[in-house]
């Protein structure tokens, strides 16, 4: 009896008993005895020196066991590239605790010991320092002038710098009869996952640690702490098995990470950093960025021409750049196009990767730009959006591996009931509300890296599947069980996925909505390389029935090999290992790599279309998404259940970029003001209403062996947009600064 | 973690250190605490009960709550010597041996969670709340639940949740 | 948060001597407030006196002459839903159920609700100037992000804005506020407890240091009838007031009778406007005429950069919230604007 594959089917996580009843542990959750506590001082001022910091009396508090600070830190790496981890954009990484010198707000400037964590930070609230103030800038408003050409180095890689002009933009746009055009801006956001940033390092004696870190790559943070105190890498072992959200935070090693493995090997003991919740705004964020459109479209609808500016912010040391302009010829693939990115470094940290960088940002212009085009061309803004379906690529002349966006479009405005919204913007309305429909699109690209994986079948016909990979809430855990299930025709219940271990074979940082093609990838080639061997010694066994069966004669199937052409000539793995392989696991490691010949003929995304109704107060301006329907279209979706949630969750995301969530920035004082979970707005229960997600069915034969194209992104770029596209709906109003206030419609 | 680890050393102690007694799900625990320690490290720190989580520590998330005395409480803000004595119900508390917790198991139906962090604060806080026994409709649970937050996202599959053990049946 | 020590006081008398021992004693009761501020080192305490264990103060009693008396240690949660305040006063119990969290509302004492502070930004962060956590350093408030900030009632030194609900339902019920301590007993009139900023910010309200609130006394009219509270916020729940509005409506019909408004979020302290009220007094229950009474509470507003949309949403909220009074079940979970 054939079981039906384990991908595709809605499994419950398999830690969630673990995640209910509070057994999963998070990296601040390792208790030992003799654990040590380090509390972070920050800098007070935005930019200058430190003179002096007054170490003696704390030093002197019975329970304080050392303070460090640049002035007697441990030496460590000199060379940049040291610091340079894999999401390094070009640059010189901060080092923390380098120098006396104060490039940003809140940069940490020592590490106080102490036998507890009360008296830790209690000594960080009476610690002081002398500073040499020198002026600073962080506004970018004011300096968007100084914008600049980002460097290029490795990251630009993934992330592109904007495609070459083409035909002649400001000729097509000065003669087109339907214009639209904007000015955006976005301000700063910070990732706030709902877990503290935690190291707790345990230290193994003779330069070896044991590393609790929160992160979204343990082999990334294995090289960087070998890398800067010049450990051997198989000493460091980095372990993250539980990840409370990360969202793009994890991407680098933060600075608790330094401190903690510091301290821990400079004291010899266990020592546990934990960021507190301000302290979560002093590195990466996503940064403000300012942007302009001009799109034009001919009397029919067809979009003729394309301008999409960004200035975005930077640091001083670190040339960090997203994806924001390079999207609208993708989707609507105008003749004249004039597309152009530029940086402006400022006294901040660098800015990081935050859920769909760039496209988050992007797309609310350039869907909110088109929306406001379809308005000038009197055209239903879903019928634009059809007139200038592409299924090629023009920014790379190459056609989508898939592209099911069409679907997602007709499916999506079906269920939503798009076509009872009526035109005119305030013509709907329900009791004091007004009612308002708006649509978007989103486009994320999909992309896969290498890495390995092992998989080993044990004498219990149990299947072991390792992988260095984090989870940091995705599904990861549950999604890459069910691919191996598949591998070896298992139920998920006989396979057993390790993961979240720097000593597990090799996996990049958990990012871009690549993780599933990533590591999916190679477990699909440990899973056939392991059913090859299993044959091999299944066929040296004494009276082996399977004969001389080759691999393509055989299928693999609840715990057998069992013969195509006579299912009753069957194997156990159990007895393959007990009496084929003397009780020994049989293992394999492989490597899963992206098939760059066969990829490069196609542009690869997934895409989503977004429906939303807002109800605004039409005397007071409250705002209220009532309903919203993402309707996806990503490749193979692996696990509905949780693929779901991943776009339940970007939606909510959404909800709170449009309406919600931002960082105050106070450029007199150059500093953050609502660094607390109490003014940092993110939406709560009595925020989210009716979510809806549909997944589109799309084959893609193209993009990897799997199909699967990645839903960690997706969910969210439309989103922002399509509910100011519904405010304008609503209310006649197009508010273009995020987050929208209410008080913006009185 | 066995729950018997030395966690604090002597050098700490004061006159100010306090002998207290915690009813932990059921288990009278004693230990000996500054009063500058909260109910939430006492919890997380020097009992090891780490099912309790921190994500602010100051007021504003609600990862921390736990029923104290049978009501849901924020125990970053609250005193561990001021709570001498009381009953206290954390997350490692709600369900016995195997069996979960009608709301643990609901969580798990609805996939009302991804990473997992604001989880057991969910539960204790549902966990209060029906047992107050105010909310009517959808719209109160949500308002009433709005003290816990939740960053990835699983805010409405959360109150789905929820409502299918109010409603002591399907939902949606 | 520094190593202060800790008491807990079983009788008043007690209370008072440990409090009297330092100027840097404070009394602990709910803690929602004064936790927080230790742990952002803006409060320091020598010592913490826990008054949790008094005998008194936990209930709330009908007194002979038809007040009714919230004990200070009583929870605002068990005061909301207090079947005597759901029933007489449901504009108080509104008010509170839009405070904070759920949670919150389990540990925050009525006494505390009293005594919380601002929530500036600038006063939060001890590191940059601020006239109310450091007097004379400067206000960073009026020339920074000052969205959340005051327009009634500011001086050039603070322009900073009480916090609660439960007292904006409270200063339109006209309360007393009763204090005691170790030489007696006082009762503070609602309009005269809490401050404005003038040129000393840093006093909050008129509380002296070993000044305990015991009770907070409702009068016996608790406008049952015609009540609502509106809370307009930057989410729908867990988030302070840019505008809160409470309204009392006292009817014969359509005429007013008696009208009380008080505004929250705009003020260092809860606002009322006599003047508005009398003019209501008499006339029809209309928008035209709550309108009217806007005009005049929000007289002499001033907005500053980011916040004088405060100013219109403030009379938007006074008209809407008057109309919701006509029509208390409109009221939504979360004291949001009605459907």
């Amino acid at each position: 009896m054939k079981n039906p594959p384990a991908t595709g089917q809605s499994i419950s996580r398999i830690e969630g008993p673990l995640k209910v009843t509070g057994a999963a542990k998070y990296s601040g959750e390792y208790n030992v005895p003799g654990l040590l506590y380090g509390y972070v001082v920050n800098s007070t001022i935005t930019k200058g020196k430190i003179i002096k910091i007054y170490t003696e009396e704390i030093k002197a508090l019975p329970g304080v066991i050392d303070v460090f600070s640049h002035e007697n830190r441990p030496s460590t790496a000199w060379f940049d590239m040291k610091y340079a981890d894999m999401d390094a954009p070009p640059g010189s990484p901060f080092r923390p605790l380098h120098d006396a010198e104060i490039r940003y707000n809140g940069q940490p400037i020592a590490l106080i010991v102490a036998e507890t964590f009360e008296l830790a930070r209690y000594a960080a609230s009476i610690i002081s320092v002398d500073y040499e103030k020198e002026i600073f800038d962080t506004d970018l408003r004011s300096h968007f002038g100084d914008g600049r050409e980002p460097e290029t180095g490795m990251a630009s890689l993934l992330k592109p710098p904007p495609p070459e002009p083409t035909g002649y933009f400001e000729t097509a746009y000065a003669a087109a009869k339907y214009k639209a055009s904007g000015e955006f801006y976005h301000g700063t956001e910070h990732h706030n996952p709902m877990e503290l940033f935690t190291t707790t390092t345990l230290y193994e004696g003779k330069g070896k640690l044991s590393i609790y870190d929160k992160t979204q790559g343990t082999v990334n943070c294995q090289l960087y702490v070998a890398n800067v105190f010049g450990l051997r890498f198989k000493d460091v072992k980095v372990i993250s098995p539980f990840v409370g959200g990360a969202f793009g935070s994890g991407l680098r090693p933060q600075y608790q990470l330094f401190l903690s493995v510091m301290a821990a090997l400079e004291l010899k003991r266990h020592v546990r950093v934990t960021l507190d919740r301000s302290q979560m705004f002093t590195f990466g964020h996503r940064p403000p960025t300012l942007q302009r459109t001009r799109f034009a479209a001919d009397a029919d609808g067809m979009v003729t021409a394309l301008n999409h500016t960004a200035f975005a912010e930077t640091s001083r040391f670190e040339d960090y750049t997203e994806v924001v302009v390079n999207w609208s010829p993708k989707l609507y693939p105008a003749a004249h196009t004039l597309l152009d990115y530029k940086l402006v470094p400022l006294d901040v940290f660098s800015p990081m990767d935050m859920r769909a960088p760039g496209g988050s940002t992007g797309m609310h212009a350039i869907e909110s730009t088109l929306d406001e085009l379809a308005y000038q061309l009197k055209m239903d803004p879903l019928d634009l959006r059809l007139k200038n379906y592409t299924m090629i690529d023009i920014t790379v002349n190459l056609p989508y591996s898939s592209k099911e966006l069409k679907e997602c479009y007709l499916k999506g405005a079906e269920k939503f009931g798009w076509a009872n919204r009526a035109p005119e913007p305030r013509s709907m309305k329900r009791g004091h509300k007004l009612v308002g429909y708006g649509m978007a699109t989103g486009i994320w690209d999909a992309m896969q890296a290498p890495a390995r994986a092992e998989a080993a079948m044990t004498r219990d016909g149990k299947l072991h599947v390792k992988s260095a990979v984090t989870d940091i809430g995705t599904g990861t855990f549950t999604v890459m069980t069910q691919i191996a299930a598949d591998e070896l025709g298992l139920p998920v219940a006989d396979v057993i996925f390790s993961y979240g271990d720097s000593k597990l074979p090799f996996a990049p940082i958990q990012g871009g909505s690549m993780t599933t093609s990533t590591v999916g990838t190679a477990i699909r080639a440990a899973g056939k390389a392991l059913r090859k061997k299993l044959l091999r010694v299944a066929k040296r066994m004494k009276d082996s029935p399977l004969g001389k069966a080759e691999l393509e004669e055989v299928i693999f199937q609840n715990g057998y090999i069992i013969l195509k052409d006579n299912p009753q000539a069957a194997v156990s793995f159990a007895d393959i290992i007990n009496d084929g392989h003397h009780g020994l696991p049989l293992k394999t490691t492989n490597t899963g790599v992206p098939n760059m010949a066969k990829l490069n003929k196609y542009s690869r995304a997934a895409h989503s279309a977004v429906f939303v109704e807002v109800e605004v107060d039409e005397e007071l301006g409250v705002i209220n998404v009532t309903r919203a329907l993402t309707a996806v279209a990503a490749g193979k979706i692996i696990n509905p259940k949780t693929s779901r949630s991943q776009i339940l969750g970007s939606m909510v995301w959404g909800i709170s970029k449009a309406l919600r969530e931002e960082t105050i920035l106070d450029n007199q004082l150059g500093k953050y003001m609502n660094q607390n979970l109490g003014e940092y707005h993110i939406p709560v229960h009595a925020d989210i209403h009716d979510l809806d997600v549909m997944f589109i069915e799309e084959n893609d034969e193209h993009i990897n062996e799997l199909g699967i194209k990645g839903l960690g992104e997706i969910g969210l770029v439309g989103v922002a947009p399509a509910i100011t596209n519904a405010i304008f709906h609503a209310t006649g109003k197009r508010l273009n600064q995020l987050p929208v206030h209410f008080d913006m419609l009185l | 973690m066995n729950s018997e680890l030395d966690l604090k050393p002597a050098a700490v102690f004061t006159s100010k250190t306090r002998q207290i007694t915690l009813n932990i799900n059921g288990i009278s625990r004693g230990l000996e605490v500054l009063p500058y320690v909260t109910l939430l490290d006492a919890l997380r720190e020097y009992l090891d009960l780490t099912g309790t989580k921190k994500g602010c520590d100051h007021g504003q998330c609600g990862a921390c709550t736990v029923i104290c005395d049978d009501k849901r409480i924020l125990s970053c803000l609250s005193l561990a010597v001021a709570k001498d004595g009381a009953e206290i119900t954390t997350i490692e508390g709600v369900s016995t041996g195997n069996d979960l917790h009608p709301l643990q198991q609901a969580f798990i139906d609805h996939d009302a969670f991804q990473c997992g962090y604001c989880t057991p604060g969910q539960i204790c806080s549902a966990i209060g709340m029906l047992s107050e026994g105010k909310a009517k409709t959808r719209a109160d649970v949500k308002e009433l639940m709005s003290g816990n937050l939740c960053r990835c996202g699983a805010n409405m599959s959360i109150i789905d949740a929820i409502m299918e053990v109010k409603d002591g049946g399907g939902h949606e | 948060m520094n190593n202060f020590d800790y008491g807990a006081a079983a009788e008043l008398k007690d209370a008072f001597i440990q409090v009297n021992e330092n100027a840097a004693n404070a009394f602990l009761a709910g803690g929602t407030n004064l936790i927080d501020l230790l742990k952002y080192n803006l409060v320091k305490a020598e010592k913490l006196v826990d008054i949790n264990p008094l005998p008194d103060y936990h209930g709330i009693e009908e007194t002979s002459d038809g007040k009714v008396r919230l004990g200070a240690l009583l929870t605002n949660a068990d005061t909301a839903y207090h079947p005597l305040i759901e029933t007489n006063y449901p504009l108080l119990s509104r008010a509170i159920l839009a405070g904070a969290s759920a949670q919150i509302r389990n540990m925050a004492t009525n006494g505390g609700n009293l005594l919380q502070r601002t929530r500036c930004y600038y006063f939060y962060d001890a590191n940059v100037p601020c006239n109310k956590r450091n007097p004379g350093s400067g206000c960073s408030a009026i020339p920074g992000y000052n969205r959340t900030m005051a327009i009634l009632g500011t001086s050039e030194y603070c322009i900073a804005v009480f916090p609660s609900d439960m007292c904006v339902a409270l200063a339109a019920l006209d309360a007393t506020v009763d204090v005691s301590s170790a030489e007696g007993n006082r009762s503070i009139a609602f309009a005269d407890f809490h401050r404005l900023p003038g040129n000393t910010p840093h006093l909050d309200n008129n509380l002296q240091h070993g000044e305990l609130i015991t009770g907070i006394t409702l009068p016996k009219k608790g406008f049952e009838k015609n009540y609502s509270y509106l809370k307009l916020r930057d989410r729908n729940s867990y988030a302070f007031a840019l505008v809160s509005v409470a309204t009392a409506l006292d009817l014969d019909g359509d005429r007013i009778k008696e009208a009380r408004i008080a505004l929250g979020g705009v003020a260092h302290r809860p606002w009322r406007v006599k003047e508005a009220e009398d003019l209501l007094q008499n006339q029809t229950a209309t928008r035209e005429n709550f309108a009217a009474a806007a005009d005049l509470i929000l007289k002499g507003a001033k907005g500053f950069e980011h916040n004088s949309f405060k100013i219109e949403l403030a009379k938007r909220a006074i008209i809407r919230n008057c109309m919701m009074a006509l029509h208390p079940e409109s009221q939504m979970p979360g004291a949001q604007p009605s459907a």
